[in-house]
Order: C-alpha cells, then structure tokens, then sequence
C-alpha cells in the first residue's frame, strides 16, 4: 500500500476491490436487465403518457425535502448533543430510533390518522411528518456511524476554545466532517420518501410512488416498466443531491480550521 | 494530528462511565431549585426529539399496545395475546426470527466489503457516486416490482434458469426453490445488502490511513491489522448497522408475500391479513397483539445489542 | 355557501396533491340549497326526485371513490361514463386497498374532503361497516330487483356484482384445457399452477381454497380437504406459489390462474390475448362485493347518484362488459335489456342456484385457513 505522505488525487484500486464491485454489480444489475427486456420500450412510453406524472413527482419532491430537512434539523442536533453531554442516554436514543422499523407502516398511519386534528390530515405533509419518524432508523444509524468514528470531544472543545459558539461549531466543523454520514442519510430518506407506497396511499395521496402504482395496471409489462422507471427517476435525482452535496460541502469546509482539513484530507488519501 | 484509539477513561472514550464533567446524567445530586433547574437544561437539548417521537411514534404504538389487551367491544382481554403467541402465529414468529437473522447476518459480510472497496476512492469520485446513490434506491426497492424482477430471472422459468440449465446445472433439481425461505433470503440480500453499505461507509471514516501504516510498519499483516486495529474500531457501528437490518427485515412483507403467498408463515405477512386485508374481518387486535410481539423482539435484540457493545468496549480496551 | 367553503379550503391548504381532491379542508358541503340534505335521503324519492339529485351532485362537482382499480370489473369505464354523462369528476384513491381500507378510511378520514363517499367491500366488512354505524342507508331506484338475501335489512349495504371461481389459462402455453381441479392435479400442469394472492388475505385466494374444498368432498362447513388439495397440488410440482398477475403469466411464470372469472378477464385479458376462462366442472364457487355510502359521505348528493348510475341498466350492463354478473342479470335477461354480447361472452355459468357461506361458516373457514395454509408447502 502507498505511504501516505502527500494526498494523492487518482489511484488505481487493487484489483480485489473491482472483483468485488463487479460481483456485486452482477448480483443487482442482471435482474434489472432481465426485468427490462421482459417489459420493452413501449411500456416506458405508455407510461409516461399517463396524466399526473409531473405533479406527483413534484409532490414526492416536496415531501422529500420537507422530510430531510425535518430529519436532519432533528437528528443531527440531538445525537451530537446526546454523543457530547448525555452519553448513558444513547442506548434509549438508539432503542427509541430503531423502533419505527417494526412498527408496520399501516400501524403508524392508522394511529397517526387517529390522534392528527382535522387541519393537519388535510394536507400532505402529514406524510412529510410521518416519513421522518420512518426514516429516523436510518438516518440515526448513518449519523451516530459518522460521530463514534469522529473524534467528537476533540474538536468540539477546539472550536469552543477557538471562541465558536454552538451554531458555528455544528455549522462549520461538526458538518463538514460528519458529509459521508449525513450524505448516506439524505440519500437513504429520499429514496425512501420517493419510495413509499403504503401509507401514502393509506392516506389517501397521490404521491410518485402511488401514482406509477395506479398507471401500471394496464398490463404486466407496463407495470414492470412503471417500476423500473421510477427507481431510475430516484436514482437520477439521488446522483443530482451528490453533485449539488458536493459543491456545498467545498464551500462551507472553505472556511473550517486547518486541523480539520488536514485530518480531511488524510482520511481520504490512498491505502 | 491522528489518533490512536482512544485510551479509556480518557475525554474521547465513547464507553467510558463517568468520563469528565459532561458525562453526569443522572437526576440531580441534591434536589435544590438550582439543581434540577441545571438537569432541566442539560436535558433541554433532547426536547424537540422526544417531543416529535412522543406524538409521532410514542402516543401510535400505545394506541396499537392497548388495542393488542382489547376484544372487538373495547373490553380488557388476554385472548389475543394468547392467539398470537400459539400455534401458526408462534411458528410465524420463529421464522421471521430466522428469516431477519439470516439476512441481517449475510450483509453483515458483504456490505462492508462493498462499502470498503468503495470507501477509498476520492470522495467525489464517480464510482463511490453511483455506488451510493444506487445503494439508495435499492434499499428502498422491495416489494412486488422486486418479486417480480426475481421470478423472471430465477423462478422456475426464470431467465438465469434457463441460462444455467443451458450449461447444465437445473438449480431447481438440485433442490433450489425461490419461493422457499432461502429464496426469499436471497431476494432480501437485494435491498439489505446496499442498506448495509450505506450505513457502514460513514464508520469505515473512523480507520485512520495511518494506523494501517503503523500497524505495517510493525510487521502486521492484513488479517492482524483487522483482527488488532480495523475490527475493534468498526465493531461498535456494525454491531448497531445489524440490528438495523434485522429490524428491516422483521418488518418487510410486501415481498415474501409476492414470493411466497403466506405459504411461508410471517409476522409481518400476518399482520397485514389482519389489518388491511379482505378476508378476515373484525380481528385486528390480533394484528395488534402481533405488532406488539414485534416489538418485544426488537427490544430482546437491542438488549443482546447492548450486551455485546459492553463486551465489543471492553475488548477496545 | 360553496364559495364560503372554497375559500375556507383554500387558506387550510398548501400546494395541493395531484388528482385527489382539493377543493376544501371544511366538512361536507352537502347542498341544503335545494332543501334537501342528500346525507339523510333515503331514496331519490324520498330526496325530491331524480332531477333535484343530479343537480346536487352536479353542485358537489366531485366524487370519492376508493380501492377501485380501473381493469377491476370494468370501473375505469364505469368512471369515466360517469364523469361524461354528469361532468362530476371521480377521484379514485388507494386503488391497491383492501375492503379494511376502506373502512379504515371512513373511520379516520372523517370530517375531510378526500374522505371516501362510497365503498365496494367484501360482505364480512359490509356488515362490519353496518355494526360500527358508518353506513348510510339507502335504496336506489331498482331496489326490488335485487334479491332479498343480497342486501341489508336496513338498507345500509347491497350486492353490486360476483362472478363465480374460474381457472383461467394461456392457450398458446398450455396446449390440453384444463376443465376441473381434478386436471389441474395432472403431471402435464407441472409448475403451472397459481392463485392471486395469500388466502388470508385476499378473499380470491380464499374463494380458490373454498372452490377446491367442494371440488374435493368438502363443504361451506368444511374447507379442509381444500388445503389438502393444494397440499397435493404441490407435491405433485404443479403448485407455483407466487402472486400471480398479468406480469407474471405474461413472463410465462404461471400459465394458469385460479381468480374471479371477472378479474382473469378485466385484469389479465387486456395483455394475454390468449387468455380463456372456465369455471372448474366439479366446484361453483361465487361471491358478491357489496356497495355502500358512508354516513359521513363529504359529498352524499353525488354518491346517491353513483349508487342509481350504478343500479340503472346502463350501470348494470358496465359490469357486464368487464365479464362480471351484475346483481340484477336476471331482470335484465328477462326485460330484454340485458347487453347480449357480454351476455354471450361470459364463461358458461353452472347450473343450479349457488349457495353462499353465512358469515359464521366464513370465519370459521378463515381460521382453518389462516392454522393451515403454511401446511401447503410443508
């Protein structure tokens, strides 16, 4: 492995690493391929041709955002300070978080649609306030990865002691270092927003996920078709978050304390 | 300046008890105004997350705990208690035990190895891009188009079927069934897999590239510097990201129920029979009495969770 | 009034969804202009006469429908006919749902503007929906035509359409016709063999069960020997134990398909051109779905016209097309205003009168099934 005395730029990856990624490229792409030939062009056709398409899709995009937002503002606060000040209280944060996932979906709609008064069931982003409590598992398992490999004490009273104050600390040094953490939870909530089907349907939304559901009826192509296009919507929009993650992330990390960027840089060069 | 693991009791030792003054967190010494007045604010900072958990989650799941203990007239009762923990439905918990365990298990091995292969390519690099974003979406790729995707490629007259049976191998003669537990396992891999990995890859953030270099120039080879260095460093995070997909997969339905047509018991295909079906009417607390033996399953694998975190701590030391 | 409310709506909402509804957060806007409250009225009669409805409903400009997929039963025309004759748009939300759905939305919706007018639920759920007080009774305009024991007492609920258990088949695929469950046993259907879905939870499945528990010496009181036949069924080969669809006998996974009569055609027909369809010769096996509107119906005035479009000939005869038997077929044979091309194209019917299971006999079914059904596969 190369001494890592300078951060290199490109270095070719050893080649057990590409076996690895083409085997597992070869697991998750050949279904795809299959599913595609099974449901031919004409089927991506007929059902882009359906009426709704862009304003669900848009609807989806907004509850997405709502959603990611709602979650970050949320977690990302709660596990740093828990991680700093309350650290007996982690085990309850990570029980309480990890809950949301055995609780069937249809469970948490009917009970929400229960107890939600009149004014917020009239609106969609009923769903937004949901979907944060689905995603809370994933996001807080992404982020609480991200802080323990953190030296979170660290750096914290660095900055303290270098004069920044909480909102600074969080928004110029815990951020930049926590990007792969919170890159992996943005990913995984949207792609779970512009996923979800059941109780968004349950509630009686047509969102994205629900409206390629209803115009994939027709046939067992198109349905296939449906379902394969909107994975790749979500893929595409998922690539566009990296792209725009990415230029943030050089503009806030701009201002960050040399210390910080020098551990950066050495994590992500060679070995 | 890097780090070495942390010492223990040191600031940065995430396990330690009583680790300096921000650790304190029990309820006040002395019950003084100013006392608990200063316990209130150190609390404080946790306060919009359990306020949203309390009425997002908290006040739902008690709605469905006290359904669980009531018979269809609202009356206390322990008969669905008792139905959901005999019988097909004790037989459903078993093998969604077995089912979540496997493939909480198998991405715990491939996951991080995707992860790692990708984990060291420049941050903006293409590939550790796509590899990401597609972790993405087929994390959240389940269901029917997932069965679906399965059946054509390896049900009994599935395209990679018939590719194999063309070299000569009948996967279905020797005993392969996709619509058996293990073909549901395999088909779970296809999204517990890429959830693996994108819950893993911020940990692998935490193996400093020097370390690696120490542990060389120490005479380490690969497979001591994962069993002294890597390993003890990671296990804390994926003890926690397999527990996560064991959850996942305790709760996922939609998917063996395409597969399988409830011909394999699970809970979570039960419970959906009982609250949103269209054939048994009436008996939704039992689907209520199942969801709260969900819970009770993930609360067990939390604690089995915490126990091997302390043994994980103690062996970081 | 109406544009009282539309303003009230439109400050509750934010940027709306797509199709459903949106035009207001308030409660039902039930037109009390013409003097009537539809929400109560129970008959168009007793509401002031078919001109007054139509022109309610035409007031509420919308209609709520819900778990009504458009190639079920023909719907998707029956909706769209409905909106051109009254220029009332129909909103069809949770087309996937289960008959508990529906309830569920009635329950928790309630006071919303999306909530849903009207329901097509299983029998076991419409007299669910009876006990807990959510339905509004009513009688359409044909109520005599529909048989005594297909309708509730007080009117709350009522058979709309059935069809009878059917086995459906790709002809181009599978080259000897199967006629009974008995031929569906032999060695020439070898991984063939499919139901729609989970017998727990699909009352289709559950009715393929039932069918083959007939077929095979069981009763309405007995659907064991029905889990034995699929028993059998798979440990012969033939039993493939997927979800079957149009996809999946499209990709050729399940050449045949145990479902409604009126789904192998409405569902499965569109995309497998060389679909046909016969009722097994040793089991008849039929249910009905049943219509209901909901007591806290956000637009009544429309719904009460749906249940009339629904009853009247051109409604009936609808249901006819997508291979479905209306409730009201034979009065429609013997006015002479019965559709006889769908007439004719339905699967020959069996002889005989047709017994349905009482609601007991159905539970205890389902409980049979749901202790069993994993034996299948063993």
């Amino acid at each position: 492995m190369a001494a890592v005395t300078s951060p290199r730029r490109r270095e070719p990856l050893p080649i057990w690493r590409w076996v690895i990624l083409l085997l597992a490229g070869a697991f998750f792409l050949i279904p795809l391929l299959v599913a595609f030939r099974f449901a031919g062009i004409k089927s991506f056709g007929s059902v882009l041709s359906q009426s709704g398409f862009t304003s669900s899709l848009s609807l989806s995009l907004r509850l997405a955002v709502v959603t990611t937002l709602i979650t970050v503002i949320l977690m990302l606060p709660t596990a740093v300070y828990v991680h700093l000040r309350l650290p007996k209280v982690r085990r309850v944060l990570e029980g309480i978080t990890i809950l949301p996932i055995v609780i069937p979906p249809v469970v948490l709609i009917v009970g929400v649609l229960q107890i939600a008064p009149g004014s917020l069931k009239s609106t969609p982003y009923l769903l937004a306030l949901e979907y944060v409590i689905l995603a809370m598992p994933f996001a807080y398992r992404a982020i609480d990865a991200g802080l323990r490999a953190l030296d979170l004490k660290t750096v914290v009273e660095a900055a303290s002691s270098l004069g920044a104050g909480w909102v600074t600390t969080l928004w110029r040094v815990v951020l930049p270092n926590l990007a792969t953490a919170l890159l992996s939870a943005v990913v995984l909530t949207v792609a779970l927003v512009l996923g979800e089907y059941t109780m968004a349907s349950l509630a009686l939304f047509q969102t994205f996920p629900v409206w390629i559901y209803v115009n994939s009826q027709t046939s067992g192509q198109v349905s296939v078709a449906a379902s394969l296009l909107s994975r790749f919507v979500t893929w595409v929009l998922l690539m566009a978050i990296t792209v725009l993650g990415t230029r943030q992330q050089r503009r806030i990390g701009g201002g960050a304390v040399n210390l910080f960027t020098v551990a950066r840089q050495e994590t992500r060069g060679g070995a | 300046m890097d780090q070495t693991v942390a010492a223990p009791g040191s600031l940065a030792d995430p396990g330690a008890l009583g680790s300096g003054p921000a650790a304190a967190t029990g309820p006040p010494r002395r019950l003084t105004v100013p006392g608990v007045l200063r316990w209130l604010r150190r609390m404080a900072g946790i306060v919009p997350f359990g306020v949203y958990v309390t009425l997002g989650l908290l006040l739902p799941m008690i709605a469905v705990a006290i359904g669980a203990f009531q018979d269809s007239s609202g009356n206390f009762t322990l008969s669905n208690i008792h139905t959901a923990t005999h019988g097909i439905y004790l037989h459903g918990f078993e093998q969604s035990i077995i089912l979540s365990v496997i493939t909480a298990i198998l991405p715990g091995i491939f996951g991080p190895l995707v992860a790692y292969a990708i984990f060291t390519a420049r941050r903006g690099a293409v590939l550790r891009r796509i590899v990401i974003t597609a972790s993405g979406v087929f994390a959240n790729f389940g269901g029917v188009p997932l069965a679906l995707l399965f059946i054509a490629s390896l049900g009994s007259t599935g395209l990679i079927t018939h590719w194999l049976a063309n070299l000569g191998i009948d996967i279905y003669a020797n005993g392969f069934s996709l619509y058996s537990l293990s073909g549901v396992c395999l088909v779970y891999m296809y999204f517990q897999i890429p959830l693996m990995v994108l819950v893993i890859l911020p940990a692998l953030e935490g193996l400093r590239p020097s370390w690696r270099e120490a542990a060389q120039n120490l005479g380490a080879r690969t497979w001591d510097y994962w069993r002294f260095v890597g390993g003890p460093v990671l296990l804390p995070s994926f003890l926690g990201c397999v527990l996560l997909l064991f959850g996942s997969a305790l709760s996922a339905y939609a998917t063996a129920e395409a597969l399988t047509n409830g011909t394999i018991p699970l809970t979570s295909i039960q419970i959906g029979s009982f609250l949103n079906g269209n054939v048994i009417a009436g008996q939704e607390n039992v689907g209520k009495a199942l969801g709260l033996g969900m819970v009770v399953i993930i609360a067990v694998a939390m604690l089995i969770y915490v126990a091997l975190q302390r043994r994980a701590a103690k062996w970081l030391r | 009034m109406a544009a009282a409310a539309a303003v009230a709506g439109s400050l509750l909402l934010t940027v709306g969804c797509s199709s459903s509804s949106s035009s207001s957060g308030s409660t039902s806007s039930s037109s009390t202009s013409s003097g009537t409250n539809w929400a109560t009225a129970t008959s168009v009669s007793a509401g002031g006469g078919m001109t007054a409805l139509v022109a309610a409903a035409k007031k509420e400009g919308q209609l709520n429908v819900i778990t009504l997929p458009s190639n079920w039963a023909n719907y998707g025309t029956i909706m769209k006919d409905f909106t051109a004759k009254y220029g009332i748009k129909v909103n069809d939300a949770n087309p996937d749902g289960s008959s508990q759905d529906e309830l569920n939305a009635v329950n928790q919706l309630k006071g919303q503007s999306r909530a849903p007018d009207v329901l097509d639920v299983g029998t076991a759920f419409a007299v669910k929906g009876d006990q807990e007080g959510i339905l509004a009774p009513y009688k359409v305009a044909t109520w005599s035509n529909i048989p005594a024991d297909a309708k509730a007492s007080d009117a709350s609920w009522y058979a709309d359409y059935g069809g009878y258990v059917a086995i459906g088949y790709d002809s181009s695929k599978v080259k000897t016709p199967p006629t009974s469950f008995a031929d569906l046993l032999k060695p020439i259907y070898k991984n063939e063999v499919a139901i729609n879905g989970n017998p727990t939870q699909a009352s289709a499945a559950f009715s393929a069960v039932f069918a083959s528990a007939l077929a095979n010496g069981g009763s309405l009181n007995n659907i064991a020997p029905g889990i034995a036949y699929f028993k059998k069924l798979h440990a012969e080969g033939n039993f493939v134990p997927v979800a079957a669809s149009a996809a999946t006998m499209e990709s050729g996974q399940t050449p045949i398909v145990v479902w409604w009569d009126y789904l192998l055609a409405s569902e499965i027909g569109p995309s497998v051109k060389s679909l046909k369809i016969v009722i097994p010769s040793d089991a008849s096996y039929a249910a009905y779905y049943d219509q209901a509107i909901s007591k806290s119906a956000p637009d009544p005035a429309a719904a009460g016209l749906w249940e009339e479009y629904l009853y009247s000939t051109t409604g009936q005869n609808l249901w006819l097309q997508g291979e479905a038997r209306p409730i009201e077929l034979s009065t429609l044979v013997a006015d002479g205003t019965v559709d006889q091309t769908a007439y004719k194209a339905l699967p020959p019917a069996p002889a005989g009168n047709v017994t349905f299971p009482t609601q007991s006999q159905q539970a205890a079914a389902e409980n049979v099934v749901a202790q069993q059904w994993s034996s299948v596969i063993g």
